[in-house]
């Protein structure tokens, strides 16, 4: 185990060397240099929020049902099906029918199917329906209906908080799908988290309907900003789907903050419409169910543009205005897990971390050589190789460091010490047996092979686990101590035992002693 | 240095008092129960900082009339630092958190700074205990699985118990002591579950060497000679291991306080068990150089 060949030699400090010069790229203070990979700084060390958000498709479900009701029901019709009892539930509309079997025919035709498409994708109907007693039927969407939905509405609500989040301005925002419910938000360095949690957390309908008394579509009653009761036709006027812009602005007769919006050609005419109708009225416009301001329309409005006003203050004009231009989300989203570090708390951390890791270091150095002597200064040198190469892979990976992740390097700092320590006890005893040191050696390094071996692969074991099902800061953890004990299986195998042959071969047949 | 200390000769008294332990800490965990935080409870867990001195019950008292459920302050670290946790009842408040600063900035006529801020759901929470409680199943099963197929089943056997016994004290003390166990502290029985099996196989594996080497004495005197050999090793491991630890212990912050303390607990507990725990069920089994050989054939035939 002792003889290397030149070739052998040469790729093992090739090796060390290769990776541990990317653990200098961290040391770079510039960005402009050839290589910009670097170890990332988790969020809990650079301070910034880790935001899980959920969406709640029951809202959405049940407009989609209602969507179905009128193309449903001209189906019947136009294929001459009496139908009785026709009910809106929550998630299915139910109703009586006397051709069940001519029903199910044209339900899942596949042929211009309008009310209840196939979804190639998953082979499947959107809809399905289920037979109840007496004839009557519940039409309901189908498991890959909801899917559909579901997926399509994730996918929007991403875009969309993205959208909201580039328009804030934090550097380098990750905006990530997680299971099929959940968006994962990250904001490294956030100053207020607050206000994007208040930005996320409006889906920002905007409506604006007429203030009227009756109307064919029905009303509600909304209280308005001044504290009336208003009714307000159920009919949409115009929605938040036409604008194409939106901006702050100050009106200047009374210095008010305002948002001023443009609408795009559709909604520049139906908005020229209603106004140019409805002179003497007043009009409501509605976020998320609550009237901003309903004010009495003037003169017709054919250009376009139009402007808000609802009390703001400057800094809620800027934040509807962002609202409004990002679009609306399809469904209200749920915070369900939410972590956020201050800046000066994420320096405290590293700070601590970092003492520590020093600190802890320098014991085991010293520890080590006092026990070793010569060969401890073997595994000392080994201990830093291994530090290197560590900080190197990560930098390779772009891997995050967490503060798990620099307890990690701690526990490795300590635990690489035992590959050697394992080695050089075995050597020992060896020595006892063995009159040749160079045989001692050899055998000693071959024996505790296999222990090294077992040992260390347990406590990949462990990490590797611990990668897979941990989240967040055990990931961070997880990688430092996986990557650590491949490190310390190279160093101590091939550095050390090279170091350790230099020594013992130079001294050839004098007395080698370990401590 | 030749060590020969008869550790045989104190197994029984080990063992009985693993028992006592590992029954007490079955006890405890069942009775007492584990102080979850909010990582697998669900809730809401503010670090804050005042500006001026303020006492740990002026905080709870302008809480409490918040209808939050139920609060927890202490002090943390510093001086004017606390960690505050709410059990949050109605969790769909998305201004829970600036209506707590806003409380607490004007009753303690101080400038308040939350340095932390962790909000974890209810239905999140749930997943993070199943999740976590998987990691470590499946942890124990994957090294279960690599001794088995690296010795006999009677060494993974004994170092799947001697595991047991020591994740099982570990948590028993968190809870005699009522220290919070969250997302770090699970990484920290895994890392715990890696380490003393890696201490284990250390021993096992001069066992199985001794067991071949000296096919006539008994796996009691095996297992002495086997421990006093590898004690060494197994004492200056655990030694600088502990100096890492005990050094983050001590420097590395108040969050890592928790992560590093059951570490050190589980290094002394696992190296214990190495000896006084996993060797013994070998002598249970009676396992013997034939022990051995019968399974080599098995696999050569």
């Amino acid at each position: 185990m002792l003889n290397f060949s030149k070739i052998n030699v040469i790729i093992i400090y090739l090796i060390f060397f290769f990776i541990s010069i990317f653990s200098l790229l961290n040391l770079q203070t510039t960005d402009k240099t050839f290589l910009e990979k670097k170890v990332n700084l988790g969020l809990d060390l650079q301070g910034g929020s880790y935001l899980l958000l959920e969406i709640n498709s029951d809202s959405l479900v049940e407009e989609k049902i209602q969507s179905k009701v009128i193309p449903l029901k001209k189906l019947l019709k136009d294929n001459g099906l009496n139908y009785q009892d026709f009910k809106i539930k929550n998630k299915n509309l139910s109703f009586k029918i006397d051709d069940i079997s001519k029903f199910d025919l044209l339900f899942f035709s596949k042929k211009n199917n309008l009310v209840n498409p196939y979804i190639e994708n998953y082979r499947s109907f959107e809809l399905d329906y289920q037979k109840k007693k007496d004839n009557y039927v519940e039409v309901l969407f189908s498991k890959y209906g909801l899917l559909t939905i579901n997926n399509a509405a994730l996918k929007q609500s991403i875009e969309i908080v993205r959208r909201r989040i580039d328009d804030v301005g934090t550097k380098e925002p990750t905006i990530l799908q997680r299971g099929d419910k959940r968006i994962l938000v990250e904001l490294p360095g956030l100053k207020d988290p607050e206000r994007i949690k208040n930005l996320l957390g409006k889906t920002a309908q905007l409506n604006f309907r007429l203030v009227s008394e009756n109307s064919e579509f029905g009303v509600d009653e909304l209280i308005s900003e001044t504290g009336e009761i208003l009714k307000i036709s159920k009919r949409i006027v115009m929605s938040g789907e036409n604008l194409i812009d939106a901006q702050p602005s100050i009106q200047n007769q009374q210095n008010e903050p305002t948002v001023s919006f443009t609408l795009d050609r559709l909604g520049a005419q139906k908005f020229g419409r209603a106004t140019t109708d409805n002179v003497g009225k007043r009009l409501a416009i509605v976020l998320d169910g609550k009237i901003i301001s309903a004010p009495n329309i003037n003169e017709p409005i054919t250009s376009g543009k139009g402007m808000i006003s609802g009390n703001f203050t400057f800094q809620q004009a800027t934040d509807l205005a962002l609202l409004l231009r990002s679009g609306a989300l399809p469904t209200p989203l749920d915070i369900v897990e939410e972590r956020t570090v201050g800046p000066d708390l994420g320096e405290d951390s590293i700070k601590s971390g970092v003492t520590s890791l020093i600190v802890g270091f320098i014991l085991v150095i010293i520890f080590m050589f006092y026990k070793y002597r010569v060969f401890g200064l073997v595994a000392n040198i080994a201990l830093i190789a291994n530090l290197l190469m560590l900080v190197g892979v990560l930098t390779i990976l772009e891997a995050t460091l967490t503060l798990p992740g620099i307890a990690g390097i701690i526990l490795t700092v300590g635990m690489a010490v035992d590959a050697n320590v394992l080695i050089f006890e075995r050597i020992k005893e060896e020595l006892k047996t063995e009159k040749s040191v160079i045989h001692a050696f050899d055998t000693g390094y071959s024996k505790a092979k296999i222990t090294v071996l077992d040992a260390n692969i347990t406590t990949l074991i462990a990490a590797i686990i611990l990668f897979a099902f941990g989240s967040g800061p055990v990931k961070g953890f997880a990688i430092t101590l996986g990557i650590g004990i491949v490190t310390t299986l190279f160093t101590a195998y091939f550095l050390a035992r090279h170091l350790t042959s230099i020594i013992v071969l130079r001294d050839n047949n004098k007395d080698v002693k370990i401590s | 240095m030749i060590k020969n200390i008869n550790f045989v000769s104190k197994f029984k008294k080990a063992n009985f008092f693993s028992i006592v332990f590992f029954i007490l800490s079955i006890i405890f965990i069942s009775f007492k129960g584990l102080n979850y935080g909010i990582d697998f409870k669900g809730g809401t867990l503010i670090e804050l900082r005042t500006e001026k001195t303020v006492e740990a019950y002026s905080i709870r008292n302008s809480l409490s009339t918040m209808d939050l459920g139920d609060i927890n302050v202490k002090k943390f670290g510093k001086e004017g630092d606390f960690l505050v946790k709410v059990e949050q009842k109605n969790t769909t408040n998305n201004n829970l958190i600036p209506e707590i600063k806003e409380k607490l900035t004007n009753n303690l006529n101080s400038a308040v700074d939350f340095r932390r801020v962790e909000n974890v759901g209810p239905k999140v929470s749930s997943e993070l205990l199943e999740s976590s409680v998987i990691a470590i199943s499946l942890a124990l099963a994957a090294m279960l699985f690599y001794i088995w197929v690296r010795f006999e089943w009677q060494f993974s056997v004994g170092s799947i118990i001697a595991l047991f016994h020591d994740v099982v004290i570990t948590l028993g003390i968190f809870s005699v002591l009522s220290l919070e166990i969250n997302l770090s502290i699970i990484a920290a029985v895994l890392t715990i579950v890696g380490y003393s099996m890696n201490d284990t196989v250390v021993i096992y594996d001069r066992i199985r060497e001794n067991l071949f080497k000296y096919t006539k004495i008994s796996i009691s005197d095996i297992s002495n000679l086997s421990i006093n050999e590898t004690l060494s090793r197994t004492i200056i491991t655990s030694a600088t291991t502990l100096l890492a630890l005990v050094s983050i212990y001590i420097l590395g912050g108040e969050i890592l306080r928790g992560f590093s303390f059951a570490m050190i607990l589980g290094v002394i507990i696992g190296t214990y068990s190495s000896i006084f725990v996993a060797s013994p069920i070998l002598k249970f089994f009676k396992v013997s150089y034939k022990t051995l050989e019968k399974e080599e054939e098995k696999i050569v035939p």
